[in-house]
């Protein structure tokens, strides 16, 4: 009964959210454009499965994935689960203690990344843009390994209270070299894949993770730490899709290479 | 109908390979690693079957409506040439589906808190309020802005690294000027603008665009959007911090 209750509240968020977006569709259409829809009942049934899609997903992802998400990062950076049960205070500590974070931060950034609805859309659309030269899952699953090692970056940074600045400058000069040498035409997807990722299955957990550890850790404040793993998140994409496209122009080239080459010649 | 179906039952099984890793890494984790039995699985599997459910749902929606609507549009613009339309339309679709939306109006009420808390603000409720609505003005305002000079580039074939770049290092610049208590709600707000009905409408909007205009080729003039959208937001933020 209050799933329901609570189901309705969340679509008529949403009904919210959608409502100024298609007034400004429908307006400009109509009104400024004054043509019609193509195939408006197939337009009006697909607007219906986002919204009641959007709805379902996320109610779920409240009942499901948030709260276990949540226990599991609060337990895995208990000091009685890092240090073992007998210890009581423990103010030196080695940042190797918290292997166990960095890889469950690394495996959930991946997990919950490849699950965002607007990077399946991203996606989606590089793939048809690029006449199947980007795969959906290939760019799906470059755009998770950034998401991993930047969020895992981002906790062994709140561990060792290392400043943020120092790895977000970092990231863009690397962002910089990258973009002068990267194939052109992946450098705007690269761009927009930084801004995708953050977005509604992420940013919950992988922040409950970051309060956990900078609430457990001495010296660490829960309001500065929060927000840094979610800039570490939108950075290290950028750097992976470039690299993803590095990666297979390169072989490429190494193929053309090995092919044009003449046969070796044999000893007779 | 039975088309449609078909292809549900298709997409549902994308799904669930979509979610396989979220359900390996949570299982392992409290099995293997923390050693505690997963509570509440009723609860659970009743999250997961929804969770299966909407995504399917909504990129079929994705397919039918969205991208559609978005290229149809961009198309119409161009056939009917007027630029000024076409910037007011690119303008009007950042403010409006940034100005509603329900993460943008937490994240202004938590920076209201902090800003009255700091005692950069009065701590009484109307105070506290016109400052909330003016963040989320602001915001919008910078979505707005960043469709239309993203719209500008698409138009003149301007490479987006010079702006982007140039833009990360405004941002920079003024992480240096602005209140302390103001930065992390501007960092966090460029991630917010960018939800999950908008970033679709707008990838096919700029797709739509570079496709229909002679020149420019849709994968290099194409995307960019999204990343304007979500570096703006940070820019004029710190701007609306240093004006208390």
């Amino acid at each position: 009964m209050e799933i329901l209750t609570e189901f309705f509240t969340l679509m008529l968020d949403l009904l919210v959210d959608v409502t100024p977006i298609a007034a400004i569709l429908l307006g400009f259409q109509l009104f400024v454009l004054r043509r019609p829809i193509h195939n408006p009942a197939r337009v009006f049934v697909g607007l219906v499965f986002v919204l009641l899609g959007l709805t379902l997903f996320l109610e779920g992802l409240e009942l499901a994935l948030f709260p276990l998400g949540r226990l599991m990062a609060s337990q895995l950076t208990l000091p009685s689960f890092i240090f073992g049960e007998a210890a009581g205070v423990v103010a030196d500590f080695s940042w190797t203690d918290y292997l166990w974070v960095y890889v469950f931060a690394a495996a959930i950034g991946f997990a919950t990344t490849v699950a965002e609805p607007a990077l399946i859309a991203v996606s989606i659309k590089a793939n048809q843009v690029s006449g199947g030269t980007i795969t959906v899952n290939g760019l799906r699953i470059a755009v998770a390994i950034g998401v991993a090692v930047g969020v895992a970056m981002g906790t062994f940074r709140i561990v060792t209270g290392t400043p943020l600045h120092w790895y977000i400058i970092v990231g863009y000069v690397v962002v910089i070299v990258q973009t002068a040498v990267a194939p052109r035409a992946i450098i705007p997807l690269a761009y927009d894949s930084g801004g995708v990722t953050t977005s509604t299955v992420t940013v919950p957990l992988v922040a409950a993770l970051g309060l956990g550890l900078a609430e457990t850790i001495p010296g660490r404040s829960p309001l500065l730490d929060g927000f840094g793993l979610i800039a570490f998140a939108s950075l290290f994409p950028m750097i992976s899709v470039m690299a993803y496209a590095q990666l297979s122009e390169w072989r490429s080239k190494r193929a053309r290479l090995s092919a044009s080459e003449p046969p070796s010649p044999t000893e007779d | 109908m039975q088309a449609l179906l078909l292809q549900f039952l298709k997409s549902l099984r994308q799904s669930f390979q979509d979610l396989l890793p979220i359900i390996l890494v949570i299982a392992f984790f409290q099995l293997v690693v923390l050693r505690q039995p997963v509570p509440q699985l009723g609860q659970i599997l009743l999250g997961g079957l929804m969770v299966l459910t909407g995504l399917s749902l909504f990129v079929q929606g994705l397919q039918m409506a969205l991208f559609p609507l978005g290229e149809d549009m961009a198309y119409s613009f161009v056939r009917k040439g007027n630029l000024w339309l076409l910037l007011l339309f690119a303008f009007t679709l950042g403010f409006g589906t940034t100005v509603a939306e329900p993460a943008l109006i937490a994240i202004a009420d938590e920076a209201a808190d902090i800003a009255a808390n700091g005692g950069v603000i009065e701590n009484a409720g109307p105070a506290r309020e016109s400052y909330a609505t003016g963040l989320r003005l602001v915001v919008a305002l910078a979505v707005g802005f960043a469709l239309l000079v993203g719209v500008i580039r698409i138009l003149k074939g301007w490479p987006v690294q010079y702006l982007i770049i140039g833009g990360y290092l405004g941002v920079v610049v003024m992480t240096g000027f602005a209140p302390e208590e103001i930065i992390g709600i501007a960092y966090d707000s460029g991630g917010v603008t960018t939800s999950t009905v908008t970033v679709p409408l707008v990838a096919a909007l700029g797709i739509g665009l570079a496709n229909s205009i002679r020149g420019r080729d849709p994968l290099i003039d194409g995307f960019g959007l999204i990343a304007f959208a979500s570096l703006t937001p940070m820019i004029f933020v710190m701007g609306y911090g240093m004006m208390f």
